[in-house]
């Protein structure tokens, strides 16, 4: 089975295609619930129509604020919102046309499914043999064609998540918020809906909002993926980008897992620097996120990207360091080593036969070409 | 290869043993029976409570207000030669002998409450058996062998024993069991010949009473819904802050004596009262036509509606409690606007504690006596009002225990309406 979010980027950069034609644009939006802390910190987000967005960040980064702002459920406190270049902050919830799937889902207890779903077309006063219709085939999409008469307690987490995206889509909006849809789900169950949930998109053609704090489902599903810290997104880039290409330290450690070296910037020039490394060692890095000579850095690191004990160093970058722990995953073999100081660098090892074992507590030497090592804002240890 | 397996052993009629050797199934029901001696022993003192406390007392109030033995005991020589009586003229001498020796040998308190019983078949019977228990007292203190004629002599002591209505009055007395405390609670009694009348006209009291019982406590339940509803929808959904100081207004009656808050009612609604002061002052209506608030219908519901509030904001309370404000964004989501959205959203799923508020509110409001007791002046009273007069002042247990009867039979009935409409388990007490 194919993976359609993840492995192949969407043709044609939306970010580049939308600067007039934004389905959906945020323009300077600020929030505030207390009038003491910005919980949204002057966003600017423009998205394509038929894009599928994540907004992606640890809890509390003010991902589901957001959702609310442009569901209109919390009004912005500065800023303005437009919705097929209509600003719409005045626009009451019912008015927008925007469908939406809530994190414990909301369906209504005391409704059938089939009178969950008919609901949004009933208050839209649809006749009732379309709304049968349209309620039929709604089912039939989430593949629950038998189960309109049970009620939302009579169905199983995955079901209730299906009826529930099933409303939100039933009445065609061309805007779907999707809060946190899968994060009651177990996590075979959540890969499944994954597909699903992008399979539904890519037929019907409709504009995603999602919002998950999983970086994994972001990774898997996404067009573009908007990351969240503090009330300002960090970075809004493509799967594959965000990935190997991340801005900052915050985005580095929060998309995959990642090396981080600290270290003092010697000498910079043409994209590159040189870094002394606390604890010993200077290497070359990519200068992303660097003031100059002089300021302090962290070095990011994938694990995947670095070598142990090399047939060759010509043209690397290298550490000492000392094995610590070995883990067995089959295709490859954890290993975790002591590298300047630090008793958390990993490096994945390829389990090819023609590499030797190693064996904890020996000393290896660790290597990585200069673009695979990037140089950002530093952090505190 | 085989799998691991252990032997099981069986019986030789192919049952599973365990290892002791025992039958599973005997083994099974073993082990769960102490498990359940344990829990009838931890309920035993909650059952046990409730049949002495709720169980036998209604069991009572069931006997007694069918009951009609006490008669039988005071005029036993009477009844049992009563049905050789044609009915047609006077009885014959062995009648009134039996009548007079079970006064000469009733006690003074069995002819008090004999007479009392009497008196609701026939008026007049208690004075007529007072008057002739005194007599025949004196008669016998003269003359200790008297032995006739008790018929002449009966007469002689009052000529209303020769009234054939009291004679066949005793007719209906005769049996045991009697329905003649409901028939009184419904203003029906029993004519001449067992048959069901009405009450002469100025003793028809109760029909009323019943229905103004009804429509108090209809009049009250809706009140409180009302006026509990949108209570208990501010307490649910304001900031903790707000609503806590809320919960305290609702509580706060519970804190004070009912006396207090009635005599507070007494003085905003009485006719030199706050309310009517200000109403006065402020020219709504004139010093003369100062309005009645107090001492009548409108005094009972009123202060009753205040007094049960909490019953209904409480059970509606802690439902909405419970309801996720995800609905009412999901319903405007879907493109319901905000009226419609409460309306076909939240509000059904409040209907479980509006149930069980409702119930409450009624059941407590139709056995109420104390408000009306005080407030109700003469078109303000209850059937409760009545029930603790029969059990206080007329000693009239029996009417009082078919009126209790009657009571407890309306809500049953109201339950299974509710289990028709709504379903009991969908009730929620909080
Ligand atoms: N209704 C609210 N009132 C006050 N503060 C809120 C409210 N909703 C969210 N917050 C605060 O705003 C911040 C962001 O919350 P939220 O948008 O829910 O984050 P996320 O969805 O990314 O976890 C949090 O610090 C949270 O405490
Ligand atoms: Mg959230």
């Amino acid at each position: 089975m194919s993976n359609p979010g993840a492995a192949t980027p969407p043709t044609g950069s939306p970010a580049a295609a939308n600067a007039e034609a934004a389905y959906v644009r945020f323009d300077n939006v600020q929030k505030s619930y207390d009038g003491v802390t910005l919980v949204v910190k002057s966003l600017d987000l423009d998205i394509a129509k038929g894009e599928f967005l994540t907004m992606l960040g640890p809890s509390g980064s003010g991902k589901t604020t957001c959702l609310m702002m442009l569901a209109g459920f919390e009004p912005a406190t500065h800023g303005e919102i437009f919705l097929d270049a209509r600003p719409i902050n005045k626009v009451p919830p019912h008015k927008r046309g925007i469908g939406m799937v809530f994190q414990n889902y909301a369906l209504f207890p005391h409704m059938t499914v089939e009178e969950n779903l008919a609901f949004p077309l009933e208050v839209r006063r649809m006749s009732r043999d379309e709304a049968r219709q349209r309620v039929a085939k709604a089912l039939e999409m989430v593949e629950l064609p038998g189960f309109g008469g049970r009620r939302p307690a009579q169905l199983s987490g995955g079901q209730q998540q299906r009826v529930a995206v099933a409303r939100a889509l039933v009445f065609e909006p061309a805007l779907v918020l999707m809060d946190e849809p899968l994060g009651a789900l177990d996590k075979q169950l959540r890969e499944q809906m994954q597909y699903e949930i992008k399979h539904i998109h890519e037929n019907l053609g409709v504009t995603v909002v999602y919002v998950t704090h999983d970086q994994s489902e972001a990774l898997t599903m996404s067009d573009r993926i908007a990351v969240f810290d503090d009330g300002i997104i960090q970075q809004l880039s493509t799967p594959d980008e965000l990935y190997e290409r991340p801005r900052n330290s915050f985005v580095a450690h929060f998309i995959g897992e990642n090396n981080t070296l600290h270290g003092a910037v010697t000498e910079a020039r043409n994209g590159e620097c040189r870094v002394a490394v606390d604890g010993g060692g200077e290497v070359s890095a990519l200068a992303v996120n660097v003031e100059g000579v002089n300021t302090r850095t962290t070095l990011s690191l994938r694990p995947e990207r670095a070598e142990i004990n090399p047939a060759s160093t010509d043209g690397l970058n290298t550490l000492e360091g000392r094995v610590e722990e070995l883990i067995y995953l089959g295709d490859h073999i954890r290993t975790r080593l002591t590298v300047a100081g630090h008793d958390d660098f990993i490096v994945k090892v390829p389990n090819t036969h023609a590499h030797r074992r190693l064996k904890v507590g020996e000393a290896a030497t660790i290597a990585w070409l200069t673009e695979d090592c990037r140089a950002l804002d530093p952090i505190s240890k | 290869m085989a799998a691991n397996a252990i032997e099981i052993p069986t019986s030789a009629s192919g049952e599973l043993l365990t290892a002791d050797g025992r039958p599973l199934k005997e083994s099974l029901q073993r082990s769960l029976r102490r498990r359940k001696l344990t829990a009838l022993a931890l309920v035993a003192p909650a059952v046990v409570f409730l049949f002495v406390l709720f169980g036998m007392p209604v069991l009572y109030l069931m006997t007694w207000s069918v009951d009609d033995t006490l008669i039988n005991e005071v005029l036993p020589r009477t009844f049992d030669i009563y049905e050789q009586w044609d009915g047609e003229a006077l009885p014959p001498e062995p009648h009134y002998e039996a009548m007079f020796k079970d006064i000469a040998d009733a006690t003074g308190i069995q002819i008090g409450r004999g007479s009392t019983r009497m008196n609701y078949a026939k008026s007049k019977w208690k004075s007529l058996m007072k008057k002739t228990k005194r007599k025949i007292k004196a008669l016998l203190n003269e003359n200790p062998d008297f032995a006739g004629p008790y018929k002449e002599t009966l007469l002689e002591i009052d000529k209303r024993w020769g009234d054939i209505a009291f004679w066949h009055s005793l007719d209906i007395m005769k049996n045991p069991y009697t329905a003649g405390y409901y028939l009184n609670a419904f203003d029906l009694k029993y004519g001449f010949d067992n048959e069901i009348i009405q009450q002469p006209e100025n003793r028809r009291i109760y029909k009323t009473l019943w229905i103004r019982t009804l429509l108090i406590s209809f009049i009250v339940t809706a009140a409180c819904l009302a006026l509990g509803y949108p209570v208990a929808h501010l307490l649910a959904t304001l900031p903790l802050r707000y609503s806590n100081l809320l919960m305290i207004c609702v509580l706060m009656p519970f804190w004070t004596s009912l006396l207090v808050r009635i005599v507070a009612w007494m003085i905003m609604l009485q006719q030199e009262g706050v309310v009517n002061d200000t109403l006065v002052a402020l020219h709504v209506v004139d010093d003369e036509n100062r309005l009645p608030m107090m001492y009548n219908f409108t005094g009972t519901v009123i202060v009753m509606v205040q007094i049960l509030l909490p019953f209904m904001i409480l059970p509606v309370y802690s439902v909405m409690k419970g309801i996720s404000p995800a609905y009412m964004k999901a319903a405007q989501n879907l493109g319901a606007p905000p009226a419609i959205a409460f309306l076909r959203v939240y509000v059904p799923q409040t209907l479980p504690g509006v149930g069980a508020g409702v119930i409450l509110v009624f059941i407590v409001a139709i056995g109420y006596f104390i408000t009306p007791e005080l407030v109700g002046g003469k078109d303000g009273q209850m059937i409760g009002n009545y029930i603790a007069r029969h059990l206080r002042s007329t000693l009239n247990w029996g009417l009082a225990s078919a009126m209790g009867v009657i009571l407890l039979a309306a809500i049953l009935i109201l339950y299974w309406v509710y289990d028709r409409v709504v379903g009991i388990d969908n009730m929620k007490m909080g």
